[in-house]
């Protein structure tokens, strides 16, 4: 049995530690959003966020993650109450067919979270180890500023509910 | 009042005697109408007539619309809630969509061919109207009122005095159980509102927050995990495999074996992975495959023996041209390249077999599952569930016909398959490689005289309909032939699509050399030959237009008398900010391409301009704006996502992508070996300007952009280099090359 720590909440896995994290979240943990793409760390759409930072759950063994924060995207918000990054690419409606989409959230997120205002460069590099086919890509770019925009205006409120 | 109308319509016919009666009236004047060749139904109306096969209403006021169509990540699901919702004049959210299932939706065969929104959008469309018409008369009849005193907002009908009643209470008597008629009273386009917005997409939250939203993601009681283990090449034959070591693996419930299909069945889906590893390395084939030089497509695909048709012919003696040009163009293999593997789930339970599938074709892949297994269709329901945006026939179907046969050997346990990225990129039906050979004269005014076309290609759809067009079915011992290839007909065509130039030319001759021989694995992708016709036709008009002295946009619009053509093709050059003889900045070149999508559906005009790295060859779109005319609009958002979509994939295909092989196997098999466009690629903007024809017919947006885009790309490299590039993928090499030459 290893214990995981995923949005929040400890689980019992009982899986072997070779394990990708990616089937052990879309199994064992039963969550949606991580999705398999390749299995090879080529295309993004399995990224989770393990301590703050941007990782493919599909090449991570399971062993690598005990005892340390896994975040998938669904720890973020829920449609009633979405997150800011969640609001932001339903706002630009950023997905066609929506597979690769929030493996490219988990790294904006990550991009988001030590780097609040993002050049627009720096948010295409960030995302290159991601790969969209239905040609997604200028709503994602819209959504991620979006996104940024609307963390930085949360974060004044919440400032000014502090004061 | 009776009971809500179910949703399984075959035990509708159980129903009153009111239903009866307005059934077989209606039914005399569908006999009629077939006897005189009056009008069809509209759209898929036509052959599937009963209004409530489209829209229900039950009694409790609940409101569906179905649609055979699956939804693959376009958006109609959220198009057809509009219309529907306009139409029966209901607000968008008081309506559920229920898309293909063999069980619940009329059979609409593909969704393909840009056809959902001109084929299941229109049905609804008239089917909806139609729906509220009879509702509105049926309450005339209980308010005793003439039906034009009444009017209909927020599902009810209501009298002048202020009377209501819910279309719930008015539909108790099945009043929808009738067949549709050819005219339908349509709303006014100028008093939409619901229909002509940007109504947000009905999947994107769940999409967005981790919501269930995939085949990939369903998890039923008992389910298990299967893997495939594919031959390594085309006909290969299992020659050995020992199991034993396998079937002890810890989770491993059994392994399928039957001829030379092999997959293995395991509790959990990582020990699936790590037995199918194993029964790999078990297995032992003999491979036979002869797959030709691909570095030689061209000469490969003129030298095998083809069926050769003129499909357009026109001539004007008194025209003749002095200058004249000639070229070839190539398409290579290309991918799919699904993001997500192919993935199905499949039960078998009591002789009867479920399969949940992101195949774009719920009845024709059922028919092929069912003949495979040896069932009859009845006992097999295929229920469409989204994948991965497929682009055309990829591994969908095979994947379903995997999970069937697997489940069969399992009765009772949900069977989940998920194929791997290597079997996706080495088994799914490529886009066919083409040849195109294109010659014209210009006479003394600088305008084509006469225009030559040929084009060399297999057929552009291997889809399922027989069990032969499925992996595991030609793979089982009992194997299952490939039927043999077929070209589609025109207009639309498969190799011929957009072959016959939209332009004017006094002489055109159009010749299609159909293949039937297939090197590859090849079916449907996107655009089918439009993509390397379009390219091949609208580069080849740029060299026409500089042999001329012309400008290109110029000299497009001499040649196009099609009004909504001219319209597109203006729009996009204006919004580009296209003059004659501009100048771009250094390395950098303006290109642009139109064309009307199977000359009949949308059009679409591209303007692009490139920057080309001369050290590197590297070429990249630096903004794109298009035009496009898709009919009557229903959701301007969903058009425009899917033109930006259009103009990122094809710049994709374009710039980089060719399925590659040695002698005998395939050889891109990941995304390292068939690398696709990434971000640093991705163009600085995008911009789309939509042509709204109100109350035209839909004309499907889906598709038009592939061609138009690839060829605005191509000339504008061919300015910026001042070198033409007639073989795709227009690679960094290919013009690095060029540069240097």
């Amino acid at each position: 049995m290893t214990t995981l720590k995923v949005n929040g909440r400890d689980h019992q896995v009982d899986a072997d530690p070779d394990t990708p994290l990616l089937y052990v979240l879309r199994n064992d943990v039963a969550l949606n959003a991580a999705k398999f793409g390749c299995g090879l760390g080529q295309c993004g759409s399995c990224t989770v966020i393990v301590d703050g930072k941007a990782v493919l759950s599909c090449v991570t063994p399971l062993l690598l993650v005990e005892g340390k924060q896994v975040t998938t995207l669904e720890g973020l918000g829920t449609v009633a109450a979405p997150a800011p990054i969640q609001r932001a690419f339903m706002e630009e409606q950023a997905a066609q067919c929506g597979y690769c989409i929030a493996g490219m959230m988990m790294r904006a997120q990550a991009l988001l979270m030590r780097n609040p205002k993002p050049s627009d460069a720096q948010i295409r590099a960030e995302l290159e180890p991601h790969l969209c086919r239905c040609g997604t890509h200028m709503r994602i770019l819209r959504a991620v500023h979006r996104a940024a925009r609307l963390m930085d205006t949360a974060d004044a409120a919440s400032d000014r509910s502090v004061r | 009042m009776t009971a809500p109308v179910v949703l399984d319509r075959r035990s509708v016919l159980a129903g009153g005697g009111a239903l009866i009666v307005s059934f077989s009236l209606r039914h005399a004047v569908a006999q009629e109408r077939k006897a005189s060749q009056g009008p069809e139904l509209p759209g898929s109306l036509a052959k599937t007539p009963n209004l409530d096969s489209w829209i229900r209403i039950d009694a409790d006021g609940q409101i569906t619309a179905f649609t055979g169509k699956a939804e693959l990540g376009q958006g109609f699901r959220t198009a057809f809630q509009q219309i529907a919702a306009e139409q029966l004049d209901i607000p968008f959210d008081a309506l559920k969509v229920i898309t293909a299932d063999t069980k619940l939706t009329a059979n609409e065969g593909y969704t393909s061919g840009s056809h959902s929104m001109q084929d299941s959008g229109t049905a609804i469309l008239h089917a909806a109207a139609q729906a509220r018409a009879l509702l509105v008369a049926e309450a005339a009849k209980r308010f005793a009122l003439p039906p034009d005193e009444l009017r209909t907002e927020n599902a009810a009908v209501v009298a002048p005095d202020g009377r209501r009643l819910t279309y719930g209470e008015l539909v108790a008597s099945d009043v929808l159980h009738v067949q549709a008629q050819p005219t339908s009273n349509l709303k006014d386009p100028a008093s939409f509102k619901v229909m002509g917005q940007p109504v947000p997409r009905v999947d994107i939250p769940a999409k967005v927050t981790g919501g269930a939203a995939y085949v990939q993601d369903m998890r039923l009681p008992g389910m298990v995990h299967a893997r495939v283990v594919r031959p390594p090449s085309y006909g290969a034959q299992l020659a050995e495999c020992d199991t034993a070591a396998i079937e002890k693996m810890p989770g491993v419930i059994g392994i399928v074996r039957d001829g030379n299909f092999l997959a293995v069945v395991a509790e959990k889906e990582f020990g699936a992975v790590k037995a199918m590893h194993a029964l790999a390395a078990a297995a032992k084939w003999r491979e036979s495959a002869k797959l030709p030089n691909q570095h030689d497509l061209a000469s490969v695909l003129t030298a095998l023996p083809s069926q050769d048709f003129a499909i357009f012919q026109r001539s004007d003696p008194t025209v003749s041209g002095a200058r004249s040009l000639e070229a070839t163009y190539t398409r290579p293999y290309q991918s799919h390249g699904s993001i997500g593997p192919s993935c199905a789930v499949a039960q078998f339970v009591d002789g009867a077999m479920t399969v949940w599938t992101h195949t774009q074709g719920v009845y024709p892949d059922r028919q092929s599952i069912a003949e495979m297994l040896g069932m009859p269709q009845a006992s097999v329901r295929l229920i469409h569930v989204e994948g991965s945006g497929c682009y055309g026939h990829n591994g969908a179907d095979d994947a379903a016909a995997d999970a069937a046969l697997i489940a069969r050997a399992l009765p009772g346990r949900p069977v989940r398959v998920q194929w791997m990225r290597e079997q996706e990129h080495g088994w799914e039906p490529y886009g066919p490689a083409m040849v195109t050979r294109l010659s014209a004269s210009l006479d003394g005014n600088g305008k084509i005289a006469d225009w030559n076309f040929a084009v060399w290609s297999n057929t552009h759809s291997m889809r399922p309909g027989g069990a032969g067009s499925l992996l595991a079915a030609q793979h089982i011992a009992r194997s299952f032939a490939v039927p043999a290839p077929k070209p589609l007909p025109l207009p639309e065509g498969g190799g011929d699509r957009n072959a016959i130039p939209i332009y004017n030319f006094p002489n055109a001759h159009v010749m299609h050399h159909f293949i039937p021989a297939m090197p590859l694995r090849i079916s449907a992708m996107r655009a089918l030959g439009a993509y390397h016709n379009v390219f091949s036709i609208e580069s080849f008009m740029d060299e026409l237009a500089d042999l001329a002295g012309d400008d290109p946009v110029a000299f497009r619009l001499k040649h196009l008398d099609d009004v909504r053509g001219r319209a597109v093709v203006e729009k996009a050059a204006q919004e580009f900010g296209w003059t004659r003889g501009q100048k771009p900045p250094q390395n950098r070149g303006y290109g642009f391409a139109f064309a009307r999508y199977k000359n009949l559906a949308a059009y679409c005009a591209i303007a692009s301009e490139v920057e080309v790295d001369r050290e590197t060859g590297r070429a990249r779109l630096v903004r794109a704006v298009a035009a496009v005319d898709a009919g009557q609009v229903v959701n301007p958002d969903g058009i425009t996502n899917q033109i930006e979509g259009a103009i990122v994939q094809s710049t994709s295909w374009t710039l980089y992508e060719s399925v590659s092989f040695d002698d005998v196997r395939i050889t891109s098999i990941d995304w390292q070996t068939y690398p696709i466009l990434r971000f640093n690629a991705v163009p600085d903007s995008i911009a789309v300007h939509i042509i709204n024809r109100p109350g035209q017919p839909f004309l499907g947006s889906g598709e038009t952009g592939q061609g138009p885009a690839a060829a605005s790309l191509a000339n504008a490299i061919a300015r910026a280099t001042g070198k033409r590039l007639r073989n795709l993928p227009l690679s960094r090499k290919r013009i690095k090359d060029a540069i240097d030459a």
